[in-house]
Parts: structure tokens; sequence; C-alpha cells
């Protein structure tokens, strides 16, 4: 079969993508930001079906720790039962329904529901005693009484997931390629990664799939984040020069990533003049520390490589400056929640975690040097689609044709794209 | 604390009014309304920092710890208030206009020639036709300069459960 044959059986024309592999076009409908009818689709093809992150394992320390958490548009706890176990519930009382846990965290032996005091041990099971004849004998026989469990709860390098489809493929095979990531980060320090201090939580008024996009953009960095990079330049003390070569990773499964050097420091590991003379040695003993373990290519993409990836359809992992994990999730077309940690490598000293936060702060999040102006862009087109009837289409085509992708194409995103289509439209 | 120390930290208060430092705080929040940015920054003492800690997040709250929203030193800060003058601050260009109220100022004492003061705050900011509100308070440690108050330290608590919907702190809360 030649070139141009594979490239026409590839390509498709649906009322979601145009992704014309000949004339190297994709076109995205704006419709898919806008309408309540897509939206409930989302929530049934993709949210109720796919693996959603649902926190890191260095939240729960300890034995009956627990955390709540929004995942998916449904309240849930993320816990540890007595002997140490991971589990997920559905934080929804079986008697009348209301949350068994309100706060954000904490450690408990059991959860009781404030409304008529049904309680439940941390496993789930219900742990009230009734009097005699209230109810039937055989009552909670079909653990009707229990807290649910999610129907699918794993873990891969310590990031845990949930899937309300029980039918779902394995976590494994639904990450494919992605696993290289997670296993990127986890191996950061000797000890892994934890999160550290607190979870942001905030708001964009744009159409959730925008942040997906947004955050493994190569190509608006330079012309939205302009006055990030001139404060750069000062704080590095020289130019703030973009990677000559990058790259992009199709991860499977609409997972992708981009991948490049970068004019910021890294804790892990990458030294900059401003950091000074002690910090040189050790960023250079993390660096060593990095090659004897993991060798020298792998402590290199670690070190001085740093990436933006996607894992579908909600989360972001972007490895650059500092470590952020992203997750979010849409209130409407128009609006989205979003929950955003930092990851930070266990055990580091004092000094490098303080680094680490300020290099975080500098870019990301509500009041970094960079994410604001996102906001403001993705707000800005969400504006825009209400001229859906007059401009029809988004364009992702940059670099369609090359042979090779850099991170300022939109392959990435182009990965993204197929893959919900795939879903929406049931070839999946 | 022993009445010793009560009475010299009694003594430096006051020094400084109650009305001073209020008329301080009002003026502080009017260069801010009226985008008078160099005025604000001139404020900072050299080294000064400036904090903001995630929404909700105690006073005791740690930035070497904690993952914050703002985490200021006086090189960064002067960066922010470079960046809020840029159109290429995207954010905030064209400029919101927003609207700052200060009250139940409070000052506290005094610790190591600083004066500790307290505010209350409620800021609007409104660009694209809404209009978000964020509420909380200051906290300060201010120095008398040559007759001037100065600032060492601000940090601002964000009295809300989270930042939503506000999305963002593009602004000098």
């Amino acid at each position: 079969m030649s070139v141009a044959e594979k490239a026409r059986q590839k390509s498709r024309a649906s009322p979601y993508i145009v992704d014309d592999r000949e004339r190297g076009l994709f076109r995205v409908a704006r419709t898919t930001f806008i309408d309540e009818e897509i939206l409930a689709q989302e929530r049934d093809k993709i949210f109720n079906r796919c693996w959603l992150y649902l926190g890191h394992k260095s939240e729960l320390p300890n034995p009956n720790d627990f955390l709540t958490r929004n995942v998916g548009g449904k309240e849930v706890i993320f816990n540890r039962d007595r002997k140490g176990v991971f589990r997920a519930f559905m934080n929804t009382c079986p008697h009348r329904g209301a949350m068994v846990e309100r706060q954000a965290r904490g450690n408990a032996l059991a959860f009781r529901c404030f409304y008529h005091g049904w309680a439940f041990n941390n496993n789930g099971n219900f742990a009230t005693r009734m009097q005699a004849g209230t109810y039937p004998e055989d009552f909670n026989s079909d653990g009707c009484a229990n807290l649910r469990s999610v129907p699918k709860l794993a873990e891969y390098a310590g990031f845990y997931f949930l899937n309300y489809d029980a039918g779902a493929v394995s976590l494994d095979s639904y990450l494919a390629d992605a696993r290289s990531i997670l296993d990127l980060l986890s191996q950061h320090g000797p000890e892994g990664v934890e999160v550290i201090g607190g979870e942001q939580k905030y708001s964009i008024r744009a159409n959730w799939k925008l942040l997906m996009e947004n955050s493994y953009d190569g190509y608006h960095a330079v012309d939205t984040h302009g006055t990030y990079f001139e404060y750069l330049a000062d704080a590095i003390g020289g130019p703030a020069e973009m990677p000559t070569e990058t790259f992009v990773w199709d991860l499977k499964n609409g997972h992708a990533a981009i991948e490049g050097n970068a004019p910021w420091g890294r804790p892990v590991a990458k030294w900059i003049p401003a950091w000074g003379e002690q910090a040189k040695t050790e960023v250079e003993d993390i660096k060593r520390e990095l090659v004897a373990r993991v060798g020298e290519e792998q402590a290199n993409r670690i070190a001085v490589l740093g990436r933006n990836t996607g894992i579908f359809p909600n989360l972001v992992l972007n490895d650059i400056m500092a470590v952020t994990v992203r997750t979010f999730y849409p209130l409407s077309p128009g609006n989205m929640n979003i929950s955003a940690w930092a990851l930070g490598v266990t055990g580091e000293s004092e000094a490098f975690r303080k680094r680490r936060l300020d290099n975080f702060l500098e870019f990301l999040g509500p009041g970094g040097f960079a994410t604001p102006d996102d906001v403001e862009a993705l707000e800005s087109a969400q504006r825009g689609y209400a001229a859906v009837d007059e401009v029809a289409w988004n364009d992702i085509s940059r670099g369609m044709l090359k042979s090779k992708f850099d991170a300022t194409d939109e392959e990435q995103m182009r990965c993204f794209w197929r893959e919900w289509a795939d879903r929406m439209e049931d070839q999946k | 604390m022993s009445s010793v120390t009560q009475d010299i930290i009694s003594s430096q208060v006051q020094s400084l009014s109650q009305a001073e430092i209020e008329a301080f705080l009002f003026e502080e929040a009017a260069m801010l309304d009226e985008w008078r940015l160099d005025d604000w920054f001139a404020l900072f003492l050299e080294g000064a920092i400036y904090e903001v800690p995630q929404a909700g997040a105690s006073d005791e709250a740690s930035s070497s710890r904690n993952l914050f929203y703002i985490s200021d030193n006086y090189f960064r800060l002067r960066h922010r208030v470079e960046r809020l003058k840029k159109p290429g601050n995207h954010s905030e260009w064209p400029r919101s206009v927003c609207s700052r109220l200060i009250g139940n100022v409070r000052v506290l004492g005094a610790e190591g020639g600083n004066y500790i003061a307290k505010s209350k705050f409620i800021t609007h900011r409104s660009k694209n036709d809404i209009t978000d509100m964020f509420c909380g308070h200051h906290m300060y440690k201010l120095k008398l300069i040559d007759g001037h108050i100065r600032i060492a330290e601000k940090r601002t608590q964000i009295d809300m459960n989270t930042l939503r919907p506000q999305g963002r702190i593009s602004i000098v809360v």
C-alpha cells in the first residue's frame, strides 16, 4: 500500500473532527466546547468509562488515613483501612445519600453519616447495630448497607486511579506507554516522590478540553508567556532561550507528551547561576546519585529534559521548572474546576524544597507569572466560540505533514482528539 | 510576656497611632485601585517579602513547606509589578477595574522594630463583564523610617474555601 493510500485510510471526517492525513489538515468542531448534549455524552462515554486520577500514595502515609475528593463529578473517599490497604468509596450514605465524610482529610477508624447516624468501618462494612425487628433479618445480605466501593481502583508507580466502569480494561493496558512517564516521575528521588503541602483548587470559565490542549501546547509559550520569559532571563542571569530540539511522544490511547530542554533550573537536577555555588555542588550530587541509580540516559531525561504530559482524558503531569499534577472536570460546557498539586522528592533538603516551591510559583498556579495568562486565553477562546455559526472549526494542523514532530507542533493534541472522537463515536 | 516588655511594646505602638496606620492602609489600597503600581512598590523596604498562601490556609502556613499562590522576595515582587504594567500580562490587559475595601484594622503590637498590623479586606475585580470577589485579611510588618511607614512583610490570607470561581490571583488582592 502506498503512503498516500495509507493516509487516505486513516483520514476521517465527522461532525466532531476532520482528520485529513493526505492534505495535513486537522480541524475540531467548536460545538464540542459549547454543546450541552455533547457534555452529557462526555460524562457517559468518557468520564464514566476512562481511568481517572484519584491521588498519590504519599497523601495517605498511614493506616486509617483518608481524604475526600471529587473525581469525575462524584464525591469519593480515598483511604487506607486498619490493615493499611488502599481503598476508595463513593462518599454517599447508602441509606439516604448524605456524604459520610465531609472533612478534606484526616485519620479515622470509621465513617459516620451525620444525617441518621449510619456508621461504617473504614473497610466499608456497615457497623451500626439496629434493634431486632427494625429491618429484615437478612438486611445487608446483599451489601446494600455497606459503603459502595468505586467499581475499579488501581495503582501505577504510586499514582492511584479509579474507574466507574466495572468492565474497563486494566489500568496498565489503559495507560499504555504513559507508564514510562509515571516511571520517570517516580524515579526523581531514591525514595520516590511525594505531594507537597496542599491542593490548589481553582476554576476556569472555559471548556475542560481547552485546558488539556493548553497544558502541552508548546506553540503558545512565546506569545502567551512573553512576560514570564522576560522575568526568567533576569532570574537566571542570561537569555531564556527555548530549545532547538524537542520531541513529541504518542503514548497511545489518547495520551501524549512533549519533551525538551528549557532555560529554567530544575531541582532535579539542572543548576542555574541564580541558585549560587553551594547549590551547584548539591545539584551535581543529585545528578550523580541519579546516574548511578537509573543510568545515564534515563538520568538525562529526568534531570535535564522536561516534559508536559496529558493522560486521557483529564490528567496533566507537567515536569518543567517544578512538577505539577493537575486534573479538572467540567461543571458545564463553559466552566471547569481544577485541582493541582506539586510533587517533590521525598527526603529532599528544606532549601531544595523551598527552591522547588519558588520555581513552581514563578510560573504555575493562580498567582504565577504564566497560568493566569493561560486562564485568560482559555476564557477568551470560550467567548469566541459563541460565533460558532460563523466560525465553526478550530485548526490544529500545525506540523501534521512532518516526519518528526516538534513540541511547537500540535500532534499531541491530535492524539487527544482522535481518542476523544473514537470514544464519542462509539468506535472504542 | 514580662510587664517590662509589655511597656516597651506599648510605648513603641503609641509612637505610631491607630489612625496613622489606618490612613496608610487606606492609601495603599487606593494606589492599587488606581493602578499606581510604582508608588505601591515604593512602599516596600528592600528585602521585603509579599506572600499569598492558598485559600483557607492558616496564618502559620510557611512558604518553605506549603504550596502558596504567591511567595515573592523583593526581586520577584519587583518583577510582579513590572509585569502588571505590561500589555503582555494578558490576564490584566485590558486592566481590570478593582475596588478594595479595608476595615477592622488592628495594631497588634511590635516585634523587633516592626509594627504588626492586621486588616480585613473585600476586593472586587471586574473584567470581561464578570465581577469576582475576594475576601480575607492582610497581615503586615511595618516600619517607621524617616517619618514614613514602610512595608517589611505583607501576607494576604484569603478567607475563602477555594479559589472557585475566581480562578486566579492576577491582581494584588
